[in-house]
């Protein structure tokens, strides 16, 4: 928090970032269609829809230290949720009213669980709902216990399994390995000809997730994320009960999965137990970790780069691409510690001013005499 | 009912021991360094690799030797896995203690590039690496006799990094098309491979109307071997001291003069060697493809979650009791017990599939982790967790 | 002893068998500056810990004005007026000073409270006027980590006080300290021990000197002796704890 600086200039910088951010928004929407293929668009738009779940892992991993293994669940149940109510689009003068791949596996009448979603309305309220209560659920349920670290990471990755296997083994009810593709309307309008509403959608969602994730992590609550980050069992000595805020935060992370998720899948038009793939979930942390973690433009930023390495790297040499990705790992992680954004401080450190001496090292009367040692 | 009984138990020891078995190394690294290691499956598909490539040179030799060949590629297995991973070590994990959730993406990383290099590892590849070995490692070696070289250091990684990949990268295109496919056909690709069981290890041990299958018998008595060893080797042995040292108090020990870097990397390797282990032993089972450590490493994780790191008998009962968990509800064993009971039994019927149980087990982990979140043997004393 | 602020009756806590503390029967009036001293292994830390509710005992109770704190975690301890400063000082390091001491200071420590809560202007001057006490105004946007360990000790001082408590466990307040700032934090303990009651563990002589109105001695889990800091040193019992048995080389 800037406390240190008056309410006012707090409030202009404020305005100037929103600015920022608005103009980034419009040349988004206007300049960048005008110069990108139709194909590069449609990945620009995947990757924004992208960047949404990597700013819900920069949340909790970047500023809370909660490294999450699975949030590809949450990502593919977005995607499932909102692909219910596309299935459930069936035109009226259909043989029958159900999704084709019921009809072939032999199912005759609607699960029940499958009712609701022919309202628009409740899959939007579900996709925001439902992840957020599992998210929150799971994350109760580890938290309270005070399991964390490798514990929680290897948990969720566990998790991930588990929700793979799940949709995986279940054909009757969501179609098994194929998932749910071929969506033909939305809310009576053809998707294929909507794509580029979507895009704009996108746009608008991530401003919106940006400028939640801003709010949590600004002032008290976002310097309780970085506590729990320090030294979390210091923080219950202080009265805090982590558990709480490690959960809320949790949820509010795993509900921008889905509402990336959600995005994602009606511009790839499918989703498949694919997206749970243990992989895949690992790759969202590194997408934040390559952009820099702990800072919300990086993990937009990493989640754009590196997904445009990926699509160039894996259309030219397929077999490349898991190399490339492995020593991306390494490499964040030994030498890149703060991402492509932390790069900017090997710029600007040495003109930052130290006003008065943390330790007698940095102390300059004694470098210059130890420089000079004959004085 | 009496044998069929006794299967059940049987299944579920022997599932129980393929997890133990893979668990053993990652447990004793976990122990030591708190250090998660996601590239557990892929050294013991490393394993289950090497063991095909014994298998096959066995098989241009005379028959009879051919029925032995699983007992050296046990021992090839642990040396290749423990080469392997003493390289991570060295090369990786030791610039990372104390920041185990970096160490879970890096080795996540080391895991990729492993399954990737068994498909695409082929003699161009290999002469491309050993070139760019000789060249950095040669040159870092070459420069480091320099006494300025702590000054100059990051600045010659700069220069001969880049160097020495491209030159790499050079020979092994020109040597790609010169010789064309001789070089650049893999050694194994991306389809599975089948490890041959030696004759004695087909067919079964009958009881009543069914069959201990040898080579899950082979499988359990090698991980008991496995077991006593790690048990005697660490009781006993002046290296086992030196590791139990370290696993209780770090600090401590390194004041006492023990080499706790010499510690971990020893460790570490040991580890992964019996991850290899694991490896030569589950390619008995089935089919071996770059995959193939994924399917066994999260069950494997569970493993030492459930078991805690206190003691060793914690990881061998986790073991087991998942591995039982896993074969009773997964096989509908439980919905057959329970069939009196229509409901329980229709519950039960839902989770009879292998896939299917592994979401029951998950929620009975979480269950058990409500009451015990530190494992069946937690790590005690006022230190933890300070 | 109603009027006690603390109380421990028969308290033990038993690690596999060790005791760490052995019926332990201690007790504190509201307002006491108290220091604890004893041998390495003698239970200070563990009796803190069993204080804070980090751990609970095996036997005996707590009581926190006289109320039993077995049933509470750590958290509703600290809220219920305890507060804590552990041996190496443990603050947010990539938290600046200010930042610090407003998370102690925040009256509203639930999840909501904390998200929607503003500061009040009266906690905004309380950190004001502490990070003047603790002589960090100059360096209140300075990451944590950046400052010395003195000033880490005495931040982490400042964010006890910050919280409000009514009573403050101090543990070793001045290890690693030099003489100047070791002065400096014992003018600080005897300033705050006007409004809190304040229980020191501290192995320093000439500090506890300085500081010490009443001194208990622990040993083996156990109180030993409890008296003003002359008739402690003189007491036979504690020298031959401290100097008479050879095998203990400790201070």
């Amino acid at each position: 928090m800037i406390t240190l600086v008056p309410k006012k200039k707090r409030d202009n910088r404020l305005l100037i970032e929103a600015g920022i951010v608005v103009t980034i928004a419009l040349i988004l929407i206007l300049i960048i269609p005008w110069l990108l293929t139709d194909f590069r668009l449609s990945l620009l738009g995947r990757f924004l829809a992208l960047s949404i779940a990597a700013l819900g892992i920069d949340l909790i991993w970047g500023y809370t230290g909660l490294l999450s293994m699975g949030h590809g669940v949450f990502f593919a149940l977005g995607g499932y949720l909102l692909a219910m109510y596309l299935k459930l689009q069936i035109p009226k003068d259909a043989a029958n009213q159900l999704p084709e791949f019921m009809n072939l596996y032999g199912v005759t009448e609607l699960p029940s669980f499958w009712q609701p979603f022919h309202d628009f309305n409740f899959t939007l309220l579900a996709i925001l709902l439902i992840p957020t209560i599992i998210g929150g659920l799971l994350g109760y349920l580890v938290f309270r216990n005070r399991i964390r670290g490798v514990y929680f990471s290897i948990l969720t990755q566990a998790a991930t399994v588990v929700f793979f296997n799940f949709f995986n083994g279940q054909q009757k009810l969501f179609n098994g390995t194929n998932g749910l593709t071929d969506f033909k309307t939305i809310l009576g309008a053809d998707i294929s000809t909507y794509q580029f509403t979507f895009y704009i959608l996108t746009i608008i969602a991530l401003m919106f997730a940006y400028a939640l994730c801003r709010w949590l992590t600004s002032g008290r609550f976002g310097n309780l994320l970085v506590a729990i980050r320090d030294d979390e069992n210091r923080l219950r000595f202080s009265g805090y009960n982590p558990t709480g805020f490690k959960v809320v935060v949790f949820a509010v992370s795993a509900a921008l999965a889905a509402i990336g998720g959600a995005f994602y899948t009606i511009q790839t038009g499918r989703v498949s137990p694919q997206l749970m793939d243990i992989g895949f979930s690992i790759e969202m942390v590194i997408w934040v970790a390559a952009g820099g973690r702990g800072t919300l433009v990086g993990a937009i930023l990493g989640t754009l780069l590196v997904n445009f390495a990926k699509s160039l790297l894996s259309e030219q040499f397929p077999e490349v691409w898991l190399f490339f990705q492995g020593a991306l790992f390494l490499i964040v992680v030994t030498v890149l510690p703060d991402g492509v954004v932390g790069l900017r401080k090997l710029f600007y450190r040495r003109q930052q001013p130290i006003s008065t001496y943390p330790n007698i090292d940095l102390d300059p009367e004694v470098q210059s005499e130890r420089e000079h040692p004959s004085n | 009912m009496l044998s069929g009984l006794l299967e059940s138990i049987f299944n579920g020891v022997s599932i129980g021991s393929v997890l133990l078995i893979s668990a053993l190394g990652l447990a004793i690294v976990f122990g030591l360094m708190g250090v998660i290691n996601l590239a557990h499956g892929e050294l013991m598909m490393l394993g289950a690799y090497t063991t095909f490539v014994v298998q096959n040179i066995f098989k241009t030799l005379p028959a009879p030797l051919f029925e032995f060949y699983i007992f050296f590629a046990l021992i090839a297995a642990f040396i290749v896995a423990a080469a392997v991973g003493l390289v991570l070590e060295r090369g990786v994990i030791r610039f990372l203690y104390g920041r185990p959730l970096e160490t879970l993406l890096a080795t996540w990383g080391v895991s990729l590039i492993l399954q990737q290099l068994v498909r695409s590892i082929s003699l161009g590849l290999s002469i491309a690496i050993a070139t760019f070995s000789l060249l950095f490692f040669g040159g870092m070696w070459l420069i480091k006799r320099r006494p300025d070289f702590d000054r100059i250091r990051n600045g010659t990684i700069a220069i001969i990094l880049p160097l020495s990949i491209a030159i790499s990268a050079a020979v092994s295109i020109f040597l790609a098309q010169t010789y064309g496919l001789t070089i650049t056909k893999p050694w194994f690709g991306a389809q599975n491979v089948d490890v041959t069981a030696p004759e004695w290890l087909r067919g079964g041990f009958p009881i009543g109307d069914f069959q201990l299958p040898y080579s899950r018998l082979f499988i359990m008595a090698i991980t008991v071997i496995c077991l006593v060893g790690i048990y005697l080797f660490l009781q006993q042995t002046n290296w086992g001291l030196r590791i139990r040292a370290v696993t209780q108090n770090r600090q401590m020990s390194a004041c006492l003069g023990i080499p706790t870097a010499q510690v971990d990397a020893f460790t570490f390797a040991l580890g992964s060697g019996l991850a290899g282990v694991a490896g030569c032993a589950i390619s008995l089972l089935g089919s071996v493809g770059p995959n193939t450590g994924q399917n066994y490493v999260v069950d494997t994780f569970m493993v030492v979650v459930v078991g805690g790191v206190g003691k060793l008998a914690g990881t061998i009962i986790a073991a087991l009791s998942i591995g039982t968990a896993s074969y009773l509800i997964g096989s509908g064993n439980l919905a057959t017990i329970f069939a009196p009971i229509q409901p329980v039994a229709d519950f039960f019927t839902f989770f009879a599939t292998t896939s299917m149980a592994k979401v029951m087990v998950f929620a009975l982990i979480i269950t058990f982790l409500q009451v015990r979140p530190g494992g069946i043997f937690p790590q005690k004393g006022r230190n933890v967790e300070l | 002893m109603n009027e006690s602020i603390l109380v421990t009756e028969n308290l033990t806590m038993d690690f596999d068998g060790f005791k760490a503390i052995d019926n332990l029967n201690f007790s504190m009036a509201p307002g006491e500056l108290r220091v604890v001293i004893g041998p390495n292994g003698a239970g200070k830390t563990t009796f803190l810990d069993l204080i804070t509710g980090k751990i609970k005992p095996t036997a005996g109770q707590v009581l926190f004005k006289g109320k039993n704190i077995r049933r509470y975690s750590e958290a509703q301890i600290s809220r219920m007026g305890i507060g804590r400063k552990f041996q190496t000082p443990r603050v947010y390091l990539n938290l600046t000073a200010r930042e610090n001491l407003e998370l102690a200071a925040n009256q509203t420590k639930g999840v909501f409270g904390t998200l929607f809560g503003k500061m009040s202007g009266p906690e905004r001057d309380r950190v004001w006027i502490l990070l003047e006490t603790i002589g960090l105004a100059v360096k209140a946007d300075r990451s944590a980590s950046l400052l010395s360990h003195g000033e880490k000790q005495r931040l982490e001082i400042g964010m006890l006080v910050a919280q409000s408590p009514e009573l403050l466990l101090v543990d070793e307040p001045v290890a690693g300290l030099t003489d100047e700032e070791t002065e400096n934090v014992g003018n600080l303990l005897v300033t705050l021990a006007e409004s809190h009651a304040i229980l020191v563990i501290e192995h320093d002589m000439e500090f506890v000197r300085q500081i010490a109105r009443k001194v208990t001695v622990l040993h083996q889990g156990t109180v030993l002796c409890e008296g003003t800091i002359d008739e402690v040193q003189n007491d036979p019992r504690v020298i031959e704890v401290y100097l008479g048995q050879p095998q203990s080389i400790d201070r």
